[in-house]
């Protein structure tokens, strides 16, 4: 694409710097006999509305067009540029002027401004180009401040600085370097801009009377539009081209010079394709035969486009039991508690196996019955509790909606249970943190109120995923207390997913080990602190057993 | 809430105030010789001078700039040196046709681009491709150049629209709807392109987001979660878009109220501006700023509103 859009630009300016090679007629000779008369040799695209060569008035035209954009676009860097790398690199007193200044400019619609300058400048298109310059500076500036600005605060910037590198040398040596794609695919789109300018500009009447340009052309044959609309044909096919071009060029180099990283990254690392053993493992993953009634989880997998990443899964969690699942991160455990919940990543799904939640098989249920169970029978507490609350609803917004759709209650009675709730998560003062935003509570708050949310709709089995891992120790402690204390007022089963040991023996009934998306080990928490039987497990418990277990 | 709108309005004030200074600044630096263009070349230099004096020119600048200033603040523009009209009854016959110029331009860009990049952002696939091209294709061809194919293909070649005129809404609905539907199609094309790219982008960073995946683990349809809470969200970014095109929507207005023949603020100002007629100017100026301003104070306190977290800024 990008190949191909240079291509077309470097032709058509080639052609326009060609102009008196390639066409051998004047762009200003006139002959009224020949007037809107179509191609004749020597003149490959006909007669313009005064009987003026087309092709000939296209290329000196082009000269005028591109030239007026080119000196717009050449004081826009000239003033962006500099002006955006000491805002950024300085600050201070001259990036906030600038910074004002630069508003200011924003504000200013470009068309009128020029208009009116026109009035006080006269009607040369050089000069006029100048103001366009100076309008369209600030998208640099901006552009190039925002960049620097946050290079600036980088490591190697401050080890340049530390070794003694002057300001000017840095800026040249480092900063200018990791400006300069940015720039670039920015000259590219703001080029397509000015030549557009340009062009309205030119087709208003602005300009002087004769002067071939694009928009001039474009006006006399939008003058003539009823009689011979193909006049409209070149100049815009030109202009069109050209911007379009360049457009395309800028979205070609942003492919090539950014961030080829950017796209999606797969939520779950790669994982070497799963080749099943010969034997299935036997007795550790699918339990011993007989199902719990809450959650029973068989031979479950959950594949990925890029491959398997959960195999052979299976685990129990029966009412008024708490199921600690451990392992390390991209164990798989996440994965597991998600495909439980219905909640996997659009790409991901489970592929085999069986779930059963509260008697209802879930694997190829429809998503509407599965939709059903979510929150009154299974529900989530997840791991980040700031980035977990919609930012734009109150915290009370967020716990009265599920509890208005799923349990169909009045809104009074929705809000005063509401209050209850952030009560019994033990929340001082309920109705504040009810009228509150989400960032105006802290991490812990908010994890109780996500806590709260998961109990709103009064479900039998509570997923937890990491439940603690973002809170400070002490927060750490009182809402695994709180946990404790509900599952057990409540009589819910827990699938608590973590990586601490130290929260496993404080809070779990019996303890599932997952490595590379297999459960390697089950049993009680007793038994498998105290006498693990997988390697794995020994392993995990001797990084941490001097310190947490007891 | 309230204090956010007043800064905000204190700031856009100055914004104003400053660029109002620097316009009649720049106007009055050259000095054309008003008083000769009126008079012509001929008139003697004694009429030369009483017509300076009367029209207050021969004071200093920054005398006739506060004199203005304080007309102006009393919405008094003043009468325009070269047609002796009233430059604000000028205006206000006018701006009912770029008003409701710009009004439907925002109506279509909000709507359609919601839609787009709504339903492009969620579904993914063919329709996001075609909002992707769509975007492209916005941006890179100059509105009037779309306006004049536009104007070729309704109303020369399909006679759908008249090609150009004006019929006011006190007139007639359906011949006000059939002169500015043209025009206002023409100035969606390119803000429907650049909003519904970034709807559908903002879409997509919030389907993303934790808490997306939290509601729905609360067993919320995804219609409640994508309407309400998806769109809420990805709305503040897309408003702010929306109000930076404004600037450029005005430019666009300019043109294709030339090309339209409607007698707007945008064809006023390429009429009227060819003279230095600093009464007609600074209006026409300070009347853009504002809506600039004033725009972008409505997007801010959306925004605001959107999101509580921007009332903080």
């Amino acid at each position: 694409m990008k190949w191909i859009s240079g291509l077309v630009l470097g032709l058509i300016v080639l052609a326009v710097l060609l102009a008196p090679v390639i066409s051998p007629a004047g762009p200003d000779v006139s002959s009224l006999r020949h007037a809107f008369e179509g191609p004749a040799p020597g003149h490959p695209l006909g007669f313009d509305s005064a009987g003026r060569d087309i092709l000939a008035r296209l290329l000196y035209g082009g000269q005028n067009t591109l030239g007026g954009a080119l000196i717009a676009l050449l004081v826009a860097l000239a003033l962006g540029i500099p002006s955006g790398l000491l805002a950024g690199y300085y600050g201070g007193w001259f990036d906030a002027a600038a910074g004002w200044l630069v508003n200011l400019v924003m504000a200013l619609p470009a068309m009128v401004v020029l208009l009116a300058s026109r009035a006080i400048l006269g009607s040369t298109v050089w000069v006029l180009m100048v103001v366009l310059g100076f309008l369209i500076a600030p998208s640099f500036h901006r552009l190039v401040r925002g960049i620097v600005a946050g290079v600036r605060g980088e490591l190697y910037v401050d080890a340049a600085r530390v070794s003694g590198l002057s300001d000017a040398r840095i800026i040249w040596r480092h900063v200018l370097i990791v400006v300069r794609a940015p720039i670039i695919i920015q000259i590219a789109l703001v080029a397509g801009i000015a030549i557009g300018l340009q062009a309205g500009l030119e087709f208003l009447g602005i300009g002087s009377g004769d002067t071939p340009t694009w928009g001039a052309m474009l006006n006399e044959a939008f003058k003539n539009m009823q009689r011979d609309p193909v006049l409209m044909l070149w100049p815009g096919l030109a202009l069109g081209l050209t911007s379009g071009a360049l457009v395309l060029l800028a979205a070609g180099l942003r492919d090539t010079l950014e961030d080829p990283g950017s796209r999606p990254r797969t939520v779950t690392p790669a994982v070497p394709t799963a080749v099943t053993p010969a034997v299935t493992p036997a007795a550790p993953t699918a339990g011993p035969g007989e199902r719990a009634a809450l959650l029973s989880v068989r031979d479950l997998a959950v594949a990925y486009p890029s491959g398997e990443v959960v195999h052979n899964v299976g685990l129990d969690v029966h009412a008024g039991e708490i199921l600690g699942l451990v392992g390390e991160s991209g164990s798989g455990k996440t994965q597991t508690a998600f495909s439980i919940l219905g909640i996997l990543p659009e790409t991901g799904r489970v592929s085999r196996g069986s779930i059963t939640v509260d008697g209802t098989e879930i694997v190829g249920l429809p998503e509407k019955r599965h939709r059903e169970l979510r929150g009154t029978v299974v529900a989530y507490i997840p791991q980040e509790p700031m980035s977990n609350l919609d930012p734009a609803f109150t915290v009370g917004s967020q716990l009265v909606e599920p509890m208005r759709v799923k349990l169909r209650l009045g809104r009074a009675q929705a809000v005063r249970k509401a209050l209850d709730l952030l009560s019994l998560v033990e929340i001082r003062d309920p109705r504040r943190v009810f009228d509150s935003y989400p960032h105006e509570i802290s991490g812990g708050m908010a994890q109780r109120v996500l806590i709260a949310g998961a109990m709103s709709c009064e479900p039998k089995l509570l997923i937890a995923d990491e439940p603690t891992t973002a809170l400070d120790v002490r927060v750490q402690a009182e809402v695994l207390g709180l946990l404790r204390r509900l599952q057990r007022d409540n009589g819910l089963g827990v699938l608590l997913v973590t990586h601490n040991l130290g929260v496993v023996a404080d809070l779990c009934d019996r303890v599932a080990v997952m490595r590379e998306g297999r459960i390697v080990e089950t049993g009680t928490a007793r038994q498998v602190l105290h006498t693990p039987r997988d390697p794995y497990t020994r392993m995990l418990l001797d990084a941490v057993l001097p310190l947490e277990v007891t | 809430m309230t204090g956010f709108v007043v800064r905000r309005v204190a700031a856009g004030a100055a914004l104003a105030l400053v660029i109002s200074m620097l316009s009649y600044t720049l106007l009055s630096i050259p000095h054309i010789d008003v008083a000769r263009q009126l008079l012509g070349q001929g008139a003697a230099q004694e009429l030369v001078d009483a017509k300076n004096a009367a029209l207050g020119l021969d004071r200093p600048a920054l005398v006739q700039y506060l004199d203005w200033l304080a007309a102006a603040v009393r919405g008094d523009f003043g009468t325009s040196w070269f047609t002796s009209e009233n430059v604000l009854r000028a205006i206000a016959n006018r701006l009912p046709v770029t008003l409701s110029l710009m009004a439907g331009v925002t109506l279509v860009t909000a709507l359609l681009s919601l839609l787009l990049g709504l339903w492009a952002g969620v579904r993914r696939g063919r329709v996001d491709r075609f909002v992707q091209i769509l975007a492209v294709t916005g941006y890179a061809l100059p509105g009037f150049l779309v306006t004049l194919v536009m104007v070729w293909l309704f109303a020369v070649e399909l006679g759908w629209f008249p090609a150009i005129g004006y019929i006011g809404l006190e007139e007639s609905f359906t011949g006000w709807l059939s002169t500015v539907t043209l025009p206002i199609l023409a100035l969606s094309v390119g803000s429907v392109a650049g909003v519904a790219q970034q709807v559908r982008g903002s879409v997509i960073d919030v389907l993303r987001q934790d808490y997306v995946r939290t509601l729905r683990a609360r067993g919320l349809p995804p219609r409640r979660i994508i309407l309400r809470h998806v769109l809420r969200n990805a709305a503040a970014p897309a408003l702010s878009v929306l109000g930076m095109q404004f600037v450029g929507l005005l430019g666009g207005a300019v043109l294709v109220e030339q090309i339209f023949g409607l007698p707007g603020i945008g064809s006023m100002t390429v009429g009227y501006t060819t003279r230095g007629d600093i009464p007609i100017i600074m209006a026409l100026v300070m009347i853009s700023v504002i809506g600039v301003i004033v725009i972008n104070l409505l997007v801010d306190i959306l925004i605001g509103w959107l999101n509580p977290k921007a009332r903080l800024r």
